[in-house]
C-alpha cells in the first residue's frame, strides 16, 4: 500500500527535478527580490531609534530562508492538472484506482514543493552565506539550533501540503479554483508573515496570527533558525505543529470522503 | 485607433456576459494589493518612517505605481499572453492582415478585472492626498496625471520588450517578471532608500523613477530649488517606450512560422 504512495512521490519527485532552466530563472528571480526587501527593511531599521523585537541581522538571515525555501511556504503553488481532474470529470479514473485518493495527491504535491525546493534553496543559501557582511545570512548557533529547524522545517512542509489539500478539496464544491486559490493564497500568505514578517506585526495582529496555522508552516522555522525562537519554546512550537498537521489532515480526508460521495460524474 | 476601441468595445462586452465572475475576480483583485498596502501601513506603525519620508508620501507613492500596473494590465494584457498567439499559431493571421501588429496583439485581450486593483489603487492616492497638507496648482495636477500615463507606458514597454523574446524562446519567462512586479514593489517605495546603482537603474534605464521619485520631489515640495527636470521627467516613460516598439518590430521581421 504504502509503496504506492512512495512510488508516486518518486515519480513526482524526479519529474520536478527536470525543470533545471525554469529554476535557474526562479533562483535569480528571487536573489532580485530577497535583495529588494532588505534594502526596503535595511532603510526602515535606519530610521527608526528605539529598538525593534528582531534584530537587522536576524531580519536578513529570515529574509535568505523566506526566498530559498519559497516553495515550502507559498500557498499558490498549483497543479494544474489536478484541477483539470476535478473539473473536467477525469477524476473518475483516478477513483478507479487501488488507492487513496488523498495519499496519491498528498504524495504527489509534496514531491512537487520538494523538487523545486531541492533545485532553488542550495543556489540560495550557499550564495546568500558568502554575501559581504550586512546582507549575509548567518550561520544558525549551535547543533541544536540545526536540528530544531530541520525538523520544524519538514513538519511546515507537511502542514503546508495540507493545507493546500484542503483548497484542492474545496474545488470538489466550487468547481472553480480561482476563489479558494485567492482567499487561501491573499490570507495565508499574510498570516505567514509573508507581507510582513511577524516579529514586527503589531500585537493584537500577532494574536491573531497564533489562531491559524499558517505561521507554522514559515515564519515558525526561520524564527527557530535565527535563534529568535529559544530552543525550549520551539520544542513546544514543534508540538503545536504536529498538532495541527494531525488535524488537517483528519479534517483533509473527512472532507474528501465526504465530497467524494456527492461526486456525480456525467458520462461521456 | 477606432480599431483598438472596436476591439476593446467587443472584449467588453463578451466579458460582460460572465457578470458574476466578473465582479467576483475583480473584487479578489482588490484585495490582493490590498494586502500589500496593509503590510506597508504595519511598517510605518512600527518604524515611523523610512528615510524621512512619511506614511502619507509613500502611500501616494505607491498608489501612482499600482495605478499605472492595473491599467496597463488591462489595456496591454495581450502582450502579457502574447506566447499563447506564438504557441497556438495565431499570430500568422496577425500578420495577413494590412494593419499594425503593435495595434492587433493588444487588442487580442483586455483583462477588465484590474478595475479592482485601480480602485483599490484610487481610494490610497485619495486618501494620501487628503492626509497630506500641499499646496495644490495646474501644474502639479498635470504631472501627476502625467506619472500614472507614463507609468502605465513603461508597464507596457516592459510587456512589450518580454513578448519579444517570444520569438526566440516559447518558455514563459520568469525573469521579465523582476521589471513588472520587481519593479512595481520597488516603485512603490521611493528609490532613494534602495543602494545608488538600483536607483540609477531603475531612473536611467527603466525609467521608474521618473514617473513616481523624481516628479514627487516637486509635488511634496521635498526640494526647495526644483528644476525644470524634476516636471518633465515623467515624460522620460514616453522615450522608453520607442526602443521597445524598434525591438518589436526587429522581433517581427525575424519571426519565422512554425507552419503548423
Amino acid at each position: 500500500m504504502s509503496r504506492a504512495y512512495f512510488s508516486v512521490f518518486k515519480l513526482s519527485l524526479l519529474n520536478g527535478m527536470q525543470y533545471r532552466v525554469a529554476a535557474l530563472a526562479g533562483v535569480s528571480t528571487q536573489f532580485f527580490w530577497g535583495f529588494m526587501i532588505i534594502m526596503i527593511f535595511e532603510a526602515f531599521y535606519n530610521s527608526s531609534v528605539q529598538g525593534q523585537p528582531i534584530e537587522l541581522s536576524q531580519m536578513i538571515t529570515y529574509v535568505w530562508l523566506q526566498q530559498a525555501f519559497l516553495s515550502f511556504i507559498m500557498l499558490w503553488f498549483r497543479d494544474q492538472e489536478l484541477f483539470g481532474l476535478i473539473t473536467t470529470g477525469n477524476i473518475a479514473y483516478e477513483l478507479c484506482r487501488p488507492a487513496e485518493i488523498y495519499g496519491l495527491w498528498y504524495a504527489k504535491l509534496l514531491a512537487q514543493r520538494l523538487a523545486s525546493a531541492i533545485l532553488r534553496s542550495l543556489p540560495i543559501l550557499i550564495v546568500a552565506s558568502v554575501l559581504p557582511d550586512p546582507y549575509r545570512l548567518n550561520w544558525p548557533a549551535d547543533i541544536p539550533t540545526v536540528l530544531l529547524f530541520i525538523i520544524s522545517l519538514s513538519l511546515g512542509l507537511l502542514l503546508v501540503v495540507s493545507i493546500s489539500m484542503l483548497i484542492y478539496i474545496s474545488v470538489f464544491i466550487t468547481l472553480s479554483p480561482t476563489g479558494s486559490l485567492l482567499l487561501f493564497g491573499v490570507l495565508g500568505e499574510f498570516l505567514a508573515g509573508m507581507i510582513i514578517p511577524v516579529p514586527l506585526m503589531p500585537g493584537w495582529l500577532q494574536d491573531i496570527v497564533k489562531i491559524f496555522p499558517f505561521h507554522y508552516t514559515a515564519d515558525f522555522p526561520f524564527r527557530v533558525y535565527t535563534g529568535h525562537i529559544p530552543q525550549d519554546e520551539a520544542v513546544k512550537g514543534l508540538g503545536f505543529q504536529f498538532v495541527w498537521l494531525i488535524g488537517l489532515v483528519i479534517t483533509g480526508k473527512f472532507t474528501m470522503s465526504r465530497s467524494l460521495r456527492h461526486v456525480v460524474v456525467q458520462g461521456g | 485607433m477606432s480599431l483598438y476601441f472596436k476591439y476593446l468595445l467587443i472584449l467588453f462586452k463578451s466579458q460582460m456576459q460572465y457578470r458574476t465572475s466578473f465582479w467576483l475576480l475583480s473584487f479578489g483583485q482588490f484585495f490582493i494589493p490590498f494586502t500589500v498596502f496593509a503590510g506597508v501601513y504595519l511598517m510605518f506603525e512600527r518604524f515611523g518612517e523610512i528615510k524621512g519620508w512619511s506614511f502619507f508620501e509613500v502611500a501616494l507613492c505607491f498608489s501612482i505605481i499600482h495605478m499605472a500596473f492595473a491599467i496597463s494590465e488591462c489595456f496591454a494584457r495581450g502582450f502579457d499572453a502574447f506566447s499563447g498567439l506564438i504557441i497556438s499559431g495565431e499570430f500568422d493571421r496577425l500578420l495577413v492582415r494590412p494593419r499594425s501588429t503593435v495595434l492587433q496583439v493588444m487588442g487580442s485581450k483586455f483583462e477588465f478585472t484590474r478595475i479592482g486593483r485601480l480602485i483599490q489603487s484610487l481610494l490610497v492616492l485619495v486618501w494620501a492626498i487628503s492626509q497630506l497638507t500641499l499646496e495644490w496648482t495646474l501644474l502639479k495636477g498635470f504631472v501627476l496625471f502625467m506619472m500614472i500615463a507614463s507609468g502605465t507606458i513603461i508597464f507596457t514597454g516592459i510587456y512589450i520588450l518580454a513578448a519579444t523574446l517570444c520569438f526566440w524562446t516559447i518558455q514563459g519567462i520568469e525573469v521579465a517578471n523582476i521589471f513588472t512586479d520587481g519593479g512595481r514593489e520597488m516603485a512603490q517605495y521611493p528609490l532613494n532608500i534602495y543602494h545608488k546603482w538600483v536607483a540609477r537603474f531603475f531612473t536611467y534605464v527603466i525609467p521608474f523613477g521618473c514617473v513616481n521619485y523624481v516628479p514627487l520631489l516637486f509635488i511634496l515640495g521635498k526640494i526647495s530649488n526644483h528644476t525644470i527636470w524634476h516636471v518633465i521627467s515623467p515624460l522620460a516613460g514616453f522615450l522608453f517606450l520607442l526602443p521597445c516598439l524598434l525591438v518589436w518590430r526587429f522581433g517581427v521581421r525575424h519571426y519565422v512560422s512554425t507552419g503548423s
